[in-house]
């Protein structure tokens, strides 16, 4: 056997922490990196200092490298859960401009397109759940199929799935996964415009057949919680979001179907950067002209892709609703928002006095409206978007909502979650899923999980804060604090 | 062709065959060691088998063929990669054998596994893709190949 010190690689772990020597400090909360080296424009990182010590230095190569980028408007932006990710910052948002030869990057999306999460008001009190929590967890982990190995009941031909591909969360409505009163409360009204299942190819169209209703692994999960505080009573009203009451959240995104879109497009942007005169400071940030043949076919696929999450996410929703319906016939469980946080969106913004189209990346980053936006439904409009922020698993999660300040700091963006604080080989060496499970349901958490190793990787103590990284949302003025949530039951692949 | 298998960081057939895993700040880097380009992606991809579960419980039973045309070796790889997942996601196998053959940009290869049972593999996650971070083909000490990749799970 071959001697090995379990040392991470020097060359692709990196052990260096953020030096807040290279970050002009604007306030407590705002982090700028001057315009330099090829910079198109500076960049921003939103987080409290404890935070921006936490982060890694490739935080800082990240954003300095999609600074580079041709059409970028403003900045390059880190949220406060910002960490190391593909070219882009996991936390990263970047607006460009079409009209200034900007670009679209698949690993500006992100492997998993329209990742997202969505939280469902059932109107239970805790006590009654908890009476049947050992029965709710495990009809939900019957009922809705996690990780590998567990597939769907629902089976689509090539005709079904492009009819899916362009309708999203309708479509899915349509075909009985769903209720029609969801759809308002969804991005883009559950249906993403734009989509073009014929940009994606034959392969992608075929790992998703089967694959529809089902939960994925990783990060992503379905979970019951408890909100446990309200910080804005206000606004937590006008959600519905009551203290002491059950919601439910789920975590996940457009599955097979939108890693192979994100898989292909990632290589052939890479390979023909040069031909479209693009210098990539990293090959991962692959990218091309949103005017260029190759800019249009992934944003036509992309929009699909965002369709396929919002069906997925429209007919998980329905599974659970099924499974509450046997077991408290008399909750009406009602979606509260849906978002997602692996994005390219075209959107209107106000740039220097003038309106510009802009297509704006959100990287594990969540979109945050303010109140009075238009792309708002009316019930929710008075009090901005909400923005829902999932923690680990056992951990805390956190309803903010939009705060007008928002669209000037970060083209309206804020946080998407904890991020993660080490490896999961590192999670792995420390933590025994068993165990967990058991300390967990110790506390009152039940888990479900296909895989103990899943579970060791997946560890509370592998992630950061997120309760700083939600106050450091706020107090940057990015989304404020509305209600917090702690977890029941959590459903893993 | 396989030696000894192990669950966890690494595990090798020989001094020079060999595969291990590399830490990323979110997922997980794959590394497959080898006499020849071919060799060091069949370790690699017996790496990808071991992100997902303990190689040693996966039976050899049937056979998968791929194939691939890249001129870039590093794209080629990642074209690998991408390839076994696919036949992992949509067969729903797991795989605990491979072999490849190259021949200029063309790469043909034999992936041996079985169906996937929950209960006897216990898949920890399911692998989403290659990616292009940390992404080497190339020679090292001694004139071995090394292909690595982390991969997004």
């Amino acid at each position: 056997m071959r001697a090995d010190t379990g040392r991470p690689s020097a060359l692709w772990m990196s052990e260096h922490a953020m030096d807040t020597n290279l970050l002009e400090k604007h306030s407590d909360w705002k982090w700028v990196i001057p315009a330099r080296d090829g910079m198109r424009v500076p960049g921003i990182i939103y987080a409290d200092e404890a935070l921006i010590r936490d982060m890694d230095f490739k935080v800082y190569e990240q954003v300095v490298n999609v600074a580079k980028l041709p059409g970028i408007v403003n900045a390059s932006y880190a949220m406060p859960d910002a960490h190391w990710g593909y070219g882009f910052p996991i936390g990263g948002v970047a607006a460009f401009d079409p009209l200034q030869g900007g670009v679209i990057s698949a690993g500006g999306v992100g492997f998993d397109i329209s990742c997202g999460v969505r939280t469902l008001l059932t109107g239970l009190r805790t006590d009654q759940v908890r009476a049947s929590q050992r029965d709710l967890a495990n009809a939900l982990y019957g009922a809705v199929p996690a990780g590998l190995g567990r597939g769907g009941d629902i089976h689509l031909d090539d005709a079904g799935l492009c009819a899916m591909l362009r309708g999203g969360a309708r479509w899915a409505v349509e075909q009985g996964w769903g209720d029609e009163s969801d759809l308002d409360r969804i991005e883009e009204q559950g249906c993403q415009s734009g989509a073009q299942p014929e940009a994606i190819s034959l392969l992608a169209r075929k790992r998703q057949r089967n694959e529809m209703g089902t939960l994925g692994s990783g990060n992503h999960y379905l979970e019951v919680q408890e909100v446990s505080r309200i910080h804005d009573s206000e606004i937590a009203e006008a959600f519905g979001v009551h203290q002491g009451e059950i919601v439910v959240t789920i975590h996940c995104g457009s599955r097979g179907l939108g890693h192979q879109v994100g898989s292909e497009f990632l290589k052939r942007m890479a390979a023909e950067a040069p031909a479209h005169g693009i210098h990539l400071p990293d090959r991962e940030l692959a990218c091309a002209p949103l005017e260029s043949e190759t800019g249009r076919e992934y944003l036509g696929a992309m929009r699909a892709a965002t369709n396929c999450a919002l069906a997925n996410r429209e007919i998980i929703t329905h599974l659970t609703r099924q499974v509450f319906a046997s077991l408290f016939p008399e909750a009406v469980l009602t979606l509260l928002y849906d978002v997602s946080h692996n994005t390219c969106k075209e959107e209107m913004h106000d740039v220097d006095g003038d309106r510009r189209r802009l297509f704006v990346h959100r990287k594990g980053a969540t979109r945050a409206l303010g109140p009075g936006h238009p792309a708002l439904p009316s019930s929710l409009r008075p009090w901005g978007q909400p923005v829902l922020i999932g923690g680990s698993m056992g951990t805390n999660s956190h309803i903010l909502a939009g705060m007008p300040e928002s669209e000037a700091r970060s083209f309206a963006s804020a946080c998407h979650g904890a991020g993660r604080a080490m490896s999961r080989r590192q999670a792995y060496r420390q933590w025994r899923g068993r165990q967990l499970i058991d300390d967990l349901a110790e506390r009152g958490i039940l888990i479900r999980s296909t895989s103990g190793r899943g579970v060791a990787e997946e560890a509370p103590g592998a992630y950061k804060d997120v309760d700083r990284v939600v106050d450091s949302a706020e107090n940057a003025g990015l989304a404020c604090k509305v209600a917090r949530l702690t977890p029941l039951i959590t459903i893993k692949g | 062709m396989m030696g000894v298998l192990g669950i966890g960081s690494w595990s090798a057939v020989s001094a020079t065959t060999y595969w291990r895993h590399f830490d990323h700040g979110s997922d997980i880097g794959i590394r497959g060691v080898g006499r020849t380009m071919a060799e060091a992606f069949e370790q690699a991809a017996m790496a990808l088998t071991a992100v997902i579960c303990d190689p040693g419980s996966v039976s050899a039973e049937e056979v998968v063929e791929v194939d691939s045309d890249n001129p870039d070796p590093e794209l080629l790889f990642v074209d690998w990669i991408d390839a076994v997942v696919y036949q992992v996601v949509t067969r729903q196998m797991l795989f605990s054998r491979f072999r490849v053959e190259m021949s200029g940009d063309h790469l043909h290869g034999w992936l041996y596994g079985e169906a996937i049972d929950i209960g006897r593999h216990q898949p920890a996650v399911e692998v989403k893709g290659a990616t292009l971070t940390g992404l080497e083909v190339r020679r090292i000490e001694g004139g071995h190949w090394q292909a690595q990749c982390v991969v997004d799970v």
